[in-house]
């Protein structure tokens, strides 16, 4: 555009500290120094690997929900989902395990990773093809698969077969370099989910829909393809926790991954990611985690308050957070 | 602009007075401002016992502020209403429904769920004791559509009726208790034509009851066939109030528009138009357009004109793949285009601007950047990371090729003025270098040195042997830009105009006079009338 009018420069002006951004690692911060004074037992080596490895499932999935909700979607089916995928590996790992030994878990890992995937197309193709509200849609997938799970176990558990427990151990309990293997898993997980977000063309069209469905359609952006991939990304998402989780207890049964949903979605919540969409924090969802479980942790360690009390005291901090949220902006 | 046969200045004013006090409702020195801005000046009418009020004007004139503040929902900057004489005041719009004047509005607002006898009394239900009273509203609800000629039943859930009904149930709602002045916002804008003569029967039902109707609209047509009085509103301000028998359509289109053409626009374009770049044939949108065929050529700017709810977006945004659309041919460039999406055709080289900014246009809460190239993600990043620097690089570009101003780079498009939004806008669907650019209301709500720019930029993309498309509410946009003007009424093309024919009170006759243009001889201009489909609705008129 040639015009007569002068130009003026555009002032590049230094970043501001942004506090909404930083909200979910302050408050991080806090819990872990309200966690030392409180318990000497808290800050321990050993009582933070724990921590940090058990919030490792929850943390790896709210990755993934990250990009669901960055889409202006919803998954609530990723906890009987968990549970689906965690309940196909050990039977194909059983059946496999007398004729291929030990290799079975590498089956085993491959074939959950195609579950998720598939479980989590289904949930995006119902919600974006079927036209069928998020919430509604994977109401319906939760119970789906939870029934399948405890039909699975006849209401029992399905057992991992005992030869396979001592090489799939470490997946769990081992380490790399002093970092537990979940975490270590946790780190990749989320690296790659914020290069995917932050670095992609992907995740910028993600964004854009989150913001608006509207602008991105007139940009000549397909919003079902870009949700529909959100929602595989959430199933591989459950299908790497199902994978990390499976040494831990060795079984799968009916309340496995009970209520992860809700863990999940406050994660998300209280690491900055708006339910609205249009904006997602990874390592925020990530710092939310760790949240969740050290509170949790701090409730057992400590006697003031009892820990059936957790879910509670978690139902209060996403209330808090989404109070803070709005001050803060 | 002087009114038509105006009376002397004492006579005029001692027959205001008399009328005033005789009027149902009358507006003295009624102003609206917010903040700096006024959007009605001084305006000074009075609608009286069994007379149709028509007020006229074009988009933007200051209608619907009048027609707010008459029934309440806005109060005054400056002036006051008179009832029977008597200043009154509304606090609230049911004050004003207390006081007996009542507006239909021209959207509906009915719950699709409920019945009609249930939405006619929604939030004033009769009842018996603590149970509701079915049968006494049924009843009255019957009395209230029998009254205005509707045909469906109490007990009709109102999302089953079709659309003119639906109006109907609205008009009901408005008319449950006896009202004495009743105004109407463009009350046939949905309907169809033979709905249309529907309602204006209800209208003169009203009138001969004694009731007095203010008549928003800007179909001439119907102000001519209804009106006893014609208000003229322009830019805000009140241009007069003349009998309408004093009054022909063409008449009230000059007083409507009656403004000059100012030096806003670059010159036109001297060398003829090149070939066909955009072919259309029978274009079809559902709830838009129908049947519509253009053509665009190298070098021209194209202007499509008509009012608001005409269908230009529809079928714009039909031919971009954005509506369910069928067309009998589209060729771009002498190849036929088989499939129709906002990708595709951004691939051949069309791309089109939305009209509204802020909810399709841009991502408010995003930086300028992710917004410039949110359309061009795959031309700019042909692999799968995004390269900041080349984004940095296209922002730097744009800011200077189209003069974007910001305080920053680091702003949200949000927070950018409206003009610098639009330029924004602009670079955004100009990064994929398109051959053809359709902007739906170039220049709507930004100032005038943003919209010299903005003219200058499509006198260039036109220059360099492309094509532009400019839909436009504002005539004198249309008149100062385009080669060729394409006015729309009811979906249909109704009317092309070239060269000289290219006149402000051309396009508002074009797309609000459903009457021949066969019959005006004493104007020597003639608009080439696409297709005879209106004559139908022309039909409908002189029965009555």
């Amino acid at each position: 555009m040639t015009s007569a009018t002068t130009h003026i420069a555009i002032i590049k002006a230094p970043r501001r500290i942004r506090w909404a951004a930083m909200g979910p690692f302050i408050a991080l911060a806090v819990v872990m120094l309200a966690g030392m004074v409180l318990n000497s037992n808290f800050a321990t080596g050993t009582n933070m690997a724990n921590v940090v490895t058990r919030s490792a499932f929850i943390a790896i999935i709210a990755v993934g929900a990250t990009f669901v909700i960055s889409s202006r979607c919803l998954d609530l089916s990723v906890g009987s989902m968990m549970a689906f995928v965690t309940g196909i590996m050990i039977l194909t790992m059983n059946r496999l395990e007398p004729s291929i030994g030990a290799n079975a878990i590498f089956v085993g890992a491959v074939v959950g990773i195609l579950v998720g995937a598939t479980c989590g197309l289904l949930n995006g193709l119902i919600v974006t093809v079927g036209k069928i509200e998020p919430f509604i849609a994977t109401l319906g997938t939760m119970g789906i698969f939870r029934a399948l799970i405890t039909w699975m176990s006849d209401g029992g558990s399905i057992p991992m077969a005992r030869a396979l427990r001592e090489p799939y151990r470490p997946v769990y309990f081992g380490d790399v370099l002093g970092i537990p293997i979940p975490v270590a898993i946790t780190l990749i997980v989320a690296l790659v989910g914020a290069f995917i977000l932050y670095r992609t063309k992907y995740g910028r069209r993600c964004m854009a829909v989150g913001s608006n469905a509207d602008v991105a359609r007139f940009s000549g952006i397909s919003v079902t393809k870009v949700r529909t991939i959100a929602f595989v990304i959430q199933g591989l998402c459950v299908a790497i926790a199902a994978i990390c989780y499976i040494p831990r207890l060795g079984a799968a049964t009916p309340t496995t991954g009970q209520l992860w949903e809700l863990q999940v979605i406050t994660a998300v919540v209280i690491g900055g990611t708006l339910l609205r969409g249009g904006k997602a924090r990874i390592w925020g969802t990530v710092a939310g985690a760790l949240i969740l479980e050290m509170i949790a942790n701090l409730m057992v360690l400590s006697n003031m308050v009892s820990e059936y009390l957790v879910a509670a005291v978690q139902g209060v901090i996403i209330i808090l957070a989404m109070l803070a949220h709005r001050f803060i902006k | 602009m002087n009114a038509v046969g105006a009376l002397p200045l004492s006579a005029t004013i001692a027959l205001a007075v008399e009328a005033r006090t005789a009027a149902a409702l009358a507006a003295e020195g009624l102003t609206k401002a917010y903040g700096p801005v006024t959007v009605l000046s001084d305006v000074t009418l009075d609608i009286r016992p069994g007379e149709v009020h028509a007020v006229i004007g074009e988009n933007g004139a200051g209608k619907s502020t009048l027609m707010k503040l008459l029934a309440g929902y806005v109060s005054p900057t400056a002036g006051h209403l008179l009832m029977r004489g008597q200043p009154i005041a509304f606090p609230d719009a049911a004050a004003a429904e207390a006081a007996g004047v009542v507006l239909v509005h021209q959207e509906i607002l009915l719950a699709p769920d409920l019945t009609v006898a249930e939405n006619l009394f929604l939030g004033r239900e009769l009842s018996r004791g603590i149970l509701i009273d079915d049968r006494t509203m049924d009843q009255r609800t019957a009395e209230v559509l029998a009254s205005i000629g509707a045909h469906c039943h109490p007990r009709d859930h109102v999302g089953d009726l079709p659309l003119a009904q639906r109006q109907l149930v609205q008009i009901g709602r408005a008319l449950l208790q006896p009202r004495k002045v009743v105004i109407f916002d463009e009350p046939t804008a949905v309907l169809a034509n033979d709905e249309v003569a529907a309602l204006l029967e209800v209208v003169r039902g009203l009138r001969a009851q004694g009731v007095a109707v203010l008549y928003i609209s800007h179909r001439l047509d119907e102000v001519e066939a209804l009106a006893n009085r014609v208000t003229v509103l322009r830019d805000g301000k009140m241009i007069g109030t003349w009998p309408a028998a004093d009054l022909s359509q063409r008449r009230m289109a000059e007083l409507m528009v009656g403004r000059q053409l100012d030096v806003l626009y670059p010159p036109k374009r001297s060398q003829p138009s090149g070939t066909p770049l955009l072919a259309v044939e029978q274009l079809s949108v559902d709830h838009g357009a129908v049947q519509a065929s253009l053509t665009v050529r190298r070098g021209e700017v194209l202007g499509i004109g008509g009012m608001i709810g005409s269908g230009r977006t529809e079928l714009f945004e039909g031919l971009m793949g954005l509506r369910p659309a069928e067309a009998t041919r589209v060729e771009l460039a002498g190849t036929a285009v088989e499939h129709r999406s906002v990708k595709d055709w951004r691939e051949l080289g069309l791309v089109y601007l939305t009209e509204d900014r802020k909810g399709k246009g841009l991502l408010l809460d995003e930086p300028l950047a992710p917004n410039l190239t949110l359309q061009a993600l795959d031309r700019i990043h042909p692999r799968l990371a995004l390269n900041r620097d080349k984004e940095a690089a296209a922002l730097d570009k744009a800011v200077r090729d189209y003069d974007i101003r910001a305080r920053s780079v680091h702003l949200n498009a949000g927070q950018l003025s409206g003009g610098n939004q639009q330029k924004l806008l602009l670079a955004k669907v100009m990064m994929t270098d398109p051959c053809v650019v359709i902007i739906d209301e170039p220049t709507r709500g930004i100032d005038i040195g943003n919209k010299s720019q903005i003219y200058d930029f499509i006198d260039h993309l036109v220059r360099s042997n492309k094509a532009c498309i400019v839909i436009s509410s504002e005539l004198p946009e249309l008149v100062g830009l385009a080669d060729r003007v394409l006015v729309m009424r009811g979906g249909r093309i109704a009317a092309e105009l070239t060269g000289d024919q290219i006149t402000e009170h051309n396009v508002v006759y074009a797309a609000t006079s459903g009457n021949a243009y066969e019959t005006d001889q004493q104007d020597h201009i003639t608009i080439n009338k696409v297709g005879d489909q209106n004559d139908k609705r022309d039909d409908a008129y002189r029965d009555h």
